[in-house]
């Protein structure tokens, strides 16, 4: 029994040392070394400030922005510590809704979001990733479907024609690695940068 | 469903038929001590360790000394793991200054790490350190991984060996095991994850000012050296709060498909190191054969519940049909990228393994979508399985399936040339019945008592399997969740961290003891009124006894959870 004591305890300080010491900064190091924008967390600049990260979702609220999917995230509330309050996308506190399939908060936060996107093009059904949570909350992807539904709405706030920005939705499009593995999906922040650079090039 | 989906599941499937052989044949050598081709790199480390820790690797261990050795082990790492967590604040590597750990939490995060559960009662952004991260869960990453795999070789010995008193060592498995199988994978598969976007460094969490002139802080950090290990070795905790979900944790569906890849690898691999060991391959295909049809029918189950959407929606101007533009189907609780068949996939797999990361909210499923990832957790976790426990999980239930057969035909039952007698058949029952013990004592507890009650966040059949799921995951040292639960109390992190407790140690000694009482025993050559365990018949004999001891057991609380909430769903109830 107690000659087991000994190689115990110095079999954790030496795979402390070897797994979890050694191992992560070796990996951190050559990270840095061979892919140091994505050992970065895969910032993105503009005009030479970073305003993301092109794998996090942000929040878009305004009408001339494509919108991303619903996010459940919260912070703890500056005036009261013990309570929290809705922040979407906040990238420092990820979570889900865990609402499960029969519950009444579903039904009904889905119902009125969907009201009010059927509203806004009534010419299609509303794409379900547009009136789900997702699971991180910070999902940076909708599918084409969401992107194209919105296009309308976009263009009208914008002032550009409805074809140039689907068209700049299209070029946006991810499809499945190989023809085979994973869903289409567009980046929401990466295509609204380029709406925003689009409009500006004319003037 | 779509053809695409199936395409994509069909391709896993493939790619796990083809790791399995060549993988075991490598694992089967690092096992036996033979030289690897890592050995004149390795060597030299392995003998350093075993010198400075007093280790002789010669030593054959008594089952009796080799499961002490496994909990002094497993004492002193859930030791330091407590530490490292209620001194993170005064240690380095804590760039974002996070506090203390409670010593509630750090209790039940001490043993949910050291066991292979890796539930999670905390967000880890918000409480771990770096520190913690690396020098705590990581390493238990590795080390409760080595553990369940030593555990499983041990067994192994017990079948093959003949009239022998030991079943290995314990410190030389364990140091093999991580120095020659896990930590090459985690080294090159962890680059691979870097260069797909996972980030990989100790800088504080990135402040930025979003497109619409919003504040947004991003969680940063040293992500990919865990995340491969915590898939490989089928742990599970995420060093985020939405684990494989988080666009960090698994950026997109070709991370996803390694991932999955990962969790299964092991499982998959030691059938084979399982079949090589007793001299027949045959054998360890019998087991792969069991494991792999039950892993069909879930993942069919659970794709087959997501795909249609949500019944609730119908009503309303919502289109969830797939199509070439979009996946369709139930999205609350998934992320794009993944859509529907490689959620449905992740969920099977994650579950049939001890593994319990997500890379969708469990809490989210349908209802028959979330009863299968809670049944395969119930059935022991012996679909491929946690690394290790999967293997020794499943020749538990071999061993009762032949004693079935043997009852049958009475003749005294025989697997692989060992005869069966009541001690093993004994201590087989004693380490399966005690999980359901668990899962279901400690689910009925809560669900009377007011600090139990006070945990789910959904009303309704879908507040009780919330319960039901936390201690069946715990228990079942998965450690995936249904999410919805406050399970950060002085109630919850008690009771689950006991839960977690008995789902390892209380299974583990057991079949520590069928090892070493197997291994004394002669081999007997098969005769005429030998059973084949090789066979078709005896792989339907074996999933039968596993489905019916499932279904006998758990069909009563599985019926007040998921399948009440099916038929309230259909009947368009609402809570």
């Amino acid at each position: 029994m107690l000659k087991q004591i000994r190689p115990a305890l110095l079999m954790i300080v030496l795979f402390t040392i070897l797994t979890g010491l050694i191992y992560p900064l070796g990996m951190t190091g050559l990270g840095q070394l061979l892919f140091p924008h994505q050992a970065g967390g895969s910032l993105i600049e503009k005009n030479g400030k970073v305003i993301g990260s092109e794998l996090i979702g942000q929040n878009f609220a305004s009408a001339k922005y494509f919108h991303g999917r619903i996010s459940t995230t919260s912070e703890p509330d500056p005036k009261d510590a013990t309570k929290t309050i809705a922040v979407p996308y906040a990238a420092d506190n990820s979570s889900a809704s865990n609402l499960g399939p029969t519950s009444k908060a579903l039904i009904a936060r889905v119902k009125s979001d969907t009201a009010t996107l059927h509203a806004e093009n009534p010419s299609a059904p509303v794409p379900v990733d547009l009136v789900t949570s997702s699971a991180s909350g910070l999902d940076p992807d909708i599918t084409p479907a969401a992107a194209l539904f919105q296009v309308p709405r976009v263009a009208k706030a914008r002032g550009l024609s409805e074809p140039a920005v689907r068209q700049l939705v299209e070029s946006h499009v991810s499809g499945r690695l190989l023809g085979l593995i994973g869903e289409p999906h567009v980046n929401v922040l990466k295509l609204n940068m380029d709406l925003d650079a689009m409009q500006g090039s004319r003037g | 469903m779509t053809v695409n989906g199936w395409l994509q599941i069909t391709l896993y499937v493939v790619i796990i038929i083809a790791l399995t052989k060549p993988f075991g044949g490598y694992m089967t050598r690092v096992f036996n001590g033979d030289r690897t081709l890592l050995s004149p790199v390795l060597r030299p480390v392995e003998r350093l360790l075993y010198g400075i820790s007093g280790v002789d690797e010669k030593e054959d261990q008594h089952w009796l000394v080799y499961a002490i050795a496994m909990l002094a082990f497993t004492m002193a790492g859930f030791l330091s793991l407590y530490a490292l967590q209620r001194l993170q604040a005064v240690l380095p590597f804590n760039p974002q200054g996070q506090a203390a750990v409670g010593e509630h939490l750090a209790f039940n995060t001490s043993v949910s790490f050291v066991t292979n559960t890796n539930w999670q009662s905390y967000v880890p952004e918000t409480t771990m350190s770096y520190l913690v991260q690396m020098a705590g869960l990581t390493v238990h990453n590795f080390l409760s991984a080595a553990t369940g795999i030593a555990l499983a070789v041990a067994l192994i010995r017990g079948f093959s060996r003949r009239s022998a008193s030991g079943v290995g060592n314990f410190w030389v498995d364990v140091t093999r095991c991580t120095l020659y199988i896990l930590l090459p994978v985690s080294i090159i598969v962890g680059l691979f994850f870097i260069w797909q976007g996972m980030p990989q460094n100790l800088n504080a969490y990135t402040a930025v000012t979003t497109l619409e002139g919003v504040k947004q802080v991003i969680a940063q950090g040293p992500v990919a050296s865990q995340e491969v290990i915590k898939m490989f070795g089928t742990n599970g905790g995420g060093f985020f709060n939405t684990n494989s979900a988080h666009p960090f944790e698994n950026p997109n569906a070709l991370t996803n498909l390694v991932q999955m890849v990962l969790i299964f690898s092991i499982g998959a691999g030691l059938t084979n190191v399982f079949g090589r060991m007793v001299g027949s391959q045959r054998q360890g295909w019998a087991s792969f054969a069991v494991m792999g049809l039950l892993f069909l029918a879930g993942v069919a189950t659970v794709y087959h519940s997501e795909a249609p959407g949500n019944p609730a929606f119908a009503a309303m101007q919502v289109d969830q049909a797939p199509s070439a533009l979009q996946a369709g189907g139930n999205m609350e609780g998934k992320d794009v990228r993944f859509g529907i068949a490689n959620s449905s996939l992740f969920t099977t797999v994650t579950t049939d393994a001890s593994c319990g990361a997500v890379n969708n909210m469990h809490d989210s499923l349908m209802p028959l979508g979330g009863l299968v990832p809670m049944f395969n957790i119930m059935l022991g976790e012996i679909i491929f399985g946690g690394v290790g426990s999967g293997l020794y999980g499943m020749l538990l239930f071999a061993i009762i399936a032949v004693f079935v057969a043997g009852l049958m035909v009475g003749r005294t039952p025989e697997y692989l040339g060992k005869k069966l007698e009541s001690k093993e058949v004994k201590m087989a029952m004693l380490a399966i019945l005690v999980l359901p013990l668990s899962m279901l004592g400690f689910t009925a507890l809560a669900t009377v008592l007011p600090a139990g009650l006070a945990g789910p966040e959904n009303a309704g059949p879908h507040g009780f399997s919330e319960i039901l799921y936390a201690f069946v995951s715990a228990t079942g040292n998965n450690g995936s969740a249904f999410a919805g639960i406050t399970a950060n109390t002085m109630f919850y992190n008690s009771t689950l961290g006991l839960a977690m407790f008995i789902g390892r140690f209380l299974m583990i000694v057991p079949m520590l003891a069928i090892a070493g009482s197997l291994a004394a025993k002669k081999i007997v050559p098969p005769s005429a009124g030998t059973f084949p365990t090789d066979s078709g018949l005896f792989v339907g004999l074996l999933i039968g006894v596993i489905v019916i001891m499932g279904g006998l057991i758990f069909f009563p609380a599985l019926a007040l959870g998921p399948i009440v909430e099916h038929l309230a769903m259909t009947a368009g109830t609402l809570y």
